[in-house]
């Protein structure tokens, strides 16, 4: 009789903690959007991409489809080559332009596709030609000071 | 001479020291290795989870709802200066599920279950249980300390799970409902911020390394007490405060593996 | 002292760190017999069944049980060998977080794979001898120190030991308890044939029930015999032990040193 109180109130406390954990990581945490679908790869190449890291996000005019996974120096060309897993419920055509933007004036840095008009798209594995580099919030700077120097010649 | 004598004594310290983490370490590969009975019947580890988790859960949950509302209250007021009050679900979350979560909930768990554990096993030995079941042929280790460590390791990533999410709901009645953070800024920015396996798997971890700590100072402190209320009472002592510092100090070494360059 | 021996000590020495508390100790338990062994606090008797139950190695000599002897015997078989004995701690050592019934039932089930119905049975029974049926759903903490004793010698001859040791079964109790505790030992032991030992310092109630008597002093046997040789022994401590009396070879005061100096009066 006591034994079976017990277990009850055990049980409950496992399926409470495991419900705990399920609401870290659906709620809380990001596992709602992650790993659910499968990906494809895609991959570009920057000139310079400041503060970006491996698992920033990806957007496309603002939807989350993906995640970086891989940063490297690609040492033929100098550019950092940056692997992306994109959502396989979203395609993107051929001349999709790649940005890495910044969100608010300090927020983190993800990258920002915005679509072309071809309408072949791109296949796994395959690289994004056009991209913009990272906005450099130092060099941004001093071409401001150097113009405002110039210009007051 | 009374340098000789303190040299002495700084010296049998550092032998004694030495030599319990040795027994500690042999205590805690016995109950590994007797192990078997607390799976195979499996009620002696549901009944010290009972007294060792059941047990600890209203002191874990209104610690965990009020650690998560004074992160609002502070957080939205650090925020604000900076004008990103929408980032306060990120710094909840992640204070939360990384740090405080696993941390708190364990020291929590170290003061309410650790020092019951250390003062029930200390009197069981007093008054002659543990010897008791030897002459009976039942090794103590497997019938009573392997099932109270299984209990306590099950039970403290269980609580800690608990501790964070009830924070966060925490965080949220104080940012969201009471101060007015906007709620939509509030849920996806922590999502965008809190990975499932950087954050939250990560914090499963160090909970379940402070639940074998805690429970092995625990119950090793109560088997080692001297079988007298002067050495249970001090045994409870010592787990309190080893078990806090084991904490704190692996605490800092798996940051520091696990979060180390991002 | 005839028939089989199912105890044997001979020459025992044991010593902890080097102060030596058994100094060549021999001792037969036949079987079927209940014997005492006396003495006052501290004389090594617990050290002696200690031996018997396997927890301490004699430095020298050996201790034979059923034939065997007892500490060469690896963890394996020290447990089978404990298995058919039972001991009774000084307070009962009942385990406090279990009822009286799950106390009686702890070896069953620890040891034996009989059903649940059998054991209740079984339980019933074994209380039922102790005369405490009906107590079965108490905590060791709800029950009296006599009776707390007697669920304890319930638990203690659960598997029916063939060799039954109490340590100081008798302290702590009030009269009455304790004459009903020395009766069921005896009581008891001649049901269950099984061959007792009893460490005690009581030496009225333990003289009505045991077939023989050690007495150890010091680590050393200075006496032995029945009860009736115990009674008439000449052995003035032992005479001292048996009557109570204040003064004898077991001095009143404590060898501390000269009194007068203590308090300043003289030298």
């Amino acid at each position: 009789m006591e034994r079976t109180t017990l277990d009850l109130w055990v049980g409950m406390f496992v399926v409470a903690g495991i419900g705990a954990l399920v609401v870290l990581a659906m709620k809380v945490g990001n596992l709602s959007t992650y790993n659910v679908s499968d990906t494809y790869q895609l991959q570009a190449y920057f000139s310079n991409i400041g503060g970006l890291k491996p698992k920033a996000s990806i957007k496309s005019a603002g939807v989350l489809v993906g995640r970086v996974t891989e940063i490297n120096l690609d040492t033929e060309r100098y550019e950092a080559r940056v692997v992306m897993s994109i959502d396989k419920r979203y395609q993107f055509p051929r001349d999709t332009f790649a940005n890495i933007l910044t969100s608010g004036l300090l927020g983190e840095q993800y990258i920002g596709l915005s679509p072309g008009g071809d309408s072949e798209m791109l296949k796994g594995g395959e690289v994004i030609k056009k991209t913009q580099s990272a906005v450099v919030l130092e060099d941004l700077i001093g071409k401001f000071l150097y113009n405002k120097a110039e210009g007051s010649k | 001479m009374a340098i000789v004598s303190s040299l002495r004594g700084i010296g049998s310290r550092v032998v004694n020291g030495v030599w319990r983490i040795g027994y500690a370490t042999r205590f805690f590969l016995m109950t590994l290795l007797y192990s078997g009975a607390s799976f195979r019947r499996f009620h002696l580890t549901v009944k010290e989870m009972f007294s060792s988790g059941v047990m600890s859960l209203i002191i874990i949950l209104v610690a965990g709802m009020f650690v998560g509302m004074v992160l609002g209250l502070q957080g939205y007021e650090t925020l604000k200066r900076y004008g990103s009050e929408s980032a306060l679900g990120t710094l909840v979350a992640l204070s939360l599920v990384r740090e405080l979560g696993p941390v708190l909930a364990a020291l929590l768990f170290a003061s309410r279950a650790g020092s019951a554990m250390t003062a029930e096993i200390g009197l069981m030995k007093a008054t002659e249980q543990i010897s008791a079941m030897e002459m009976m042929a039942v090794n103590p280790i497997a019938r009573v300390i392997a099932p109270r460590f299984w209990g306590g390791v099950i039970s403290l990533p269980l609580l800690t799970a608990m501790f964070s999410s009830l924070g966060v709901f925490g965080g949220y009645v104080v940012g969201v409902v009471l101060i007015g953070v906007d709620e939509g800024s509030f849920w996806s920015q922590m999502q965008a911020a809190v990975d499932f396996q950087h954050d939250v798997l990560n914090g499963v971890i160090k909970s379940f390394v402070f639940g074998v700590a805690v429970t092995v100072i625990a119950l090793f402190e109560g088997y080692d007490a001297p079988p007298t209320a002067e050495g249970v009472s001090g045994a409870t002592t010592r787990t309190v405060v080893q078990s806090s510092l084991a904490i704190l100090i692996l605490d800092f070494i798996l940051t520091a593996f696990m979060f180390r360059g991002d | 002292m005839s028939s089989e021996a199912l105890v044997e000590i001979r020459d025992v020495n044991f010593a902890y760190d080097s102060r030596p508390i058994l100094k060549g100790i021999n001792m037969t338990f036949p079987k079927g017999k209940l014997v005492a062994i006396m003495g006052l606090s501290g004389c090594g008797k617990t050290t002696i069944l200690r031996h018997i139950g396997g927890v301490l190695k004699p430095t020298r000599g050996y201790v034979k049980v059923d034939g065997q002897v007892i500490h060469d015997l690896d963890q394996d078989g020290l447990y089978r060998m404990r298995r058919k004995m039972g001991m009774l701690f000084q307070f009962g050592a009942l385990f406090t977080d279990m009822t009286v019934y799950d106390n009686v039932a702890f070896q069953m089930r620890e040891h034996t794979d009989l059903p649940e119905e059998i054991i209740h049975d079984l339980v019933m029974m074994k209380l039922h001898a102790v005369g405490l049926h009906g107590t079965q759903d108490l905590l060791p903490a709800e029950l009296s120190g006599g009776m707390a004793r007697r669920v304890a010698l319930a638990r203690t001859i659960a598997l029916d030991p063939m060799l039954i040791m109490y340590d100081e079964p008798f302290a702590g109790l009030d009269p009455i308890s304790l004459t009903v505790v020395g009766q069921l030992i005896r009581r008891l032991n001649d049901a269950l044939g099984a061959t007792s030992v009893v460490v005690t310092h009581d030496v009225q109630e333990s003289l009505k029930i045991v077939d023989y008597i050690y007495f150890v002093s010091d680590g050393a046997i200075i006496a032995e015999g029945t009860a009736d040789d115990i009674r008439a022994s000449g052995e003035t401590f032992v005479h001292q032990f048996v009557y109570g009396e204040m003064d004898g070879p077991i001095p009143f005061h404590y060898p501390g040193g000269n009194y007068n100096m203590d308090l300043g009066v003289g030298a």
